[in-house]
C-alpha cells in the first residue's frame, strides 16, 4: 500500500499474491473473484464505456473469446461505470457494429474493485480506471499485471501469448525466452548445482552453455 | 451468449435460473456437474446457485445442493 495523499490509500497487488477477494455489481449478476476458482482469468478494466478505443478493445477481446475459453480461461471487464451504462454501451456495439460481448462487466461505482487492483492511477486520471490487465491462474494467484495509459489500446495476441506461455510453464516446469510463441523452443531452468550443471551437459539440449539450455517440447 | 442473473427482480426464477433448478432436479448437486449439464461457465453457475439459495428455491447442505419445496414446485 502507498499514500497518494490524505484520503486516497491505493492497493496494489503483487504477482504471486493472492488476488483480492470482492463481490460486484455485474451485467451477468453478481460475481466473486472465488465464483471463478479452477479457471484463468482475465481481469481487464477500461476508463469509460461509449469511449472509442475502449469500444475497439471489447471488440477485440470479443474477438478472442473462443480462444480464451480453449484455454480454460474467463473474461471479466471493469470500470466505474454503472450496469445501466455497461448494458446501453454493449447494446449499442452489437445494434452498430455486430458484435456481441460475451463477457461479465463490473459495475464499480464505488470503486472498491478497482482500488483493490490499483487501477485508478491519479497522475492518468482521478476518476477513471487506467487500461490494467490482471492474469489470474486458477487457483487465485496473479500472474500477470499490466498497466497500459488511456491513449494505447492493448495487444489480444500478447494477452494469449502470455496466457499460453503461463500454462506452459506450469505445464513443463520450464521458462519462455524472449518473443516465444507456441511451438517455440523453451528453456530448461538453469541449474542450482555445480553437480547439476554438470549433469545437464550430458542432457540431450540445446545448451549455448551450462546456463543457458533450450529444448522442444 | 449473455446469461442473465438467475432470479428477477420480482422473486421469479430466470430461465437460466430454472435450467439450474432442472439440473437439480436431475440429480446434479455441486456446481461442477450443473456446469457440465447445463453447459455454462462454473462461474455462471455458482454465482447463481447463489441467488437462488437467497431466493428459497435452493439449499446448500455441506457441499451439495438441492432444491427446496418451493424449488421444487417450479419444476414439473
Amino acid at each position: 500500500m502507498f499514500l497518494i495523499n490524505e484520503n486516497d490509500v491505493i492497493g496494489l497487488p503483487l504477482l504471486g499474491g493472492k488476488a483480492p477477494e470482492f463481490e460486484a455489481v455485474t451485467t451477468q449478476g453478481t460475481l466473486r473473484l472465488s465464483d471463478f476458482i479452477g479457471s484463468w482469468l482475465v481481469i481487464f478494466s477500461h476508463p469509460a464505456d461509449f469511449t472509442p478505443v475502449c469500444t475497439t478493445e471489447f471488440i477485440a477481446f470479443s474477438e478472442i473469446y473462443n480462444e480464451l475459453k480453449k484455454r480454460n480461461t474467463e473474461l471479466l471487464g471493469l470500470s466505474v461505470d454503472s450496469v445501466s451504462s455497461h448494458i446501453a454501451w454493449i447494446r449499442n456495439i452489437e445494434e452498430k457494429m455486430g458484435v456481441k460481448i460475451p463477457f461479465p462487466i463490473i459495475a464499480d461505482l464505488n470503486k472498491e474493485v478497482s482500488k483493490k487492483f490499483g487501477m485508478i492511477h491519479s497522475a492518468q486520471s482521478k476518476t477513471e480506471t487506467v487500461r490494467c490487465v490482471f492474469i489470474i491462474d486458477p487457483e487465485s494467484k496473479i500472474r500477470t499485471m499490466l498497466y497500459y495509459p488511456l491513449t494505447t489500446g492493448r495487444n489480444m495476441k500478447e494477452i494469449l501469448r502470455i496466457i499460453d506461455a503461463l500454462q506452459t510453464t506450469d505445464k513443463h516446469k520450464v521458462a519462455t525466452p524472449a518473443n516465444w510463441n507456441p511451438g517455440d523452443s523453451v528453456v530448461v531452468p538453469p541449474p542450482g548445482t555445480t553437480e547439476q550443471a554438470e549433469e545437464r551437459i550430458k542432457e540431450k539440449y540445446d545448451c549455448k552453455d551450462w546456463y543457458l539450455c533450450f529444448k522442444n517440447l | 451468449m449473455i446469461v442473465v442473473p438467475c432470479v428477477s427482480p420480482d422473486g421469479k426464477p430466470t430461465k437460466s435460473g430454472l435450467t439450474t433448478l432442472s439440473a437439480l432436479k436431475s440429480g446434479a448437486s455441486t456446481p461442477e456437474v450443473i456446469s457440465e449439464i447445463t453447459g455454462q461457465p462454473l462461474f455462471k453457475i455458482r454465482s447463481g446457485l447463489r441467488e437462488l439459495i437467497n431466493a428459497g428455491f435452493v439449499k446448500q447442505v455441506d457441499e451439495k445442493h438441492q432444491l427446496t419445496p418451493e424449488g421444487s414446485k417450479l419444476i414439473p
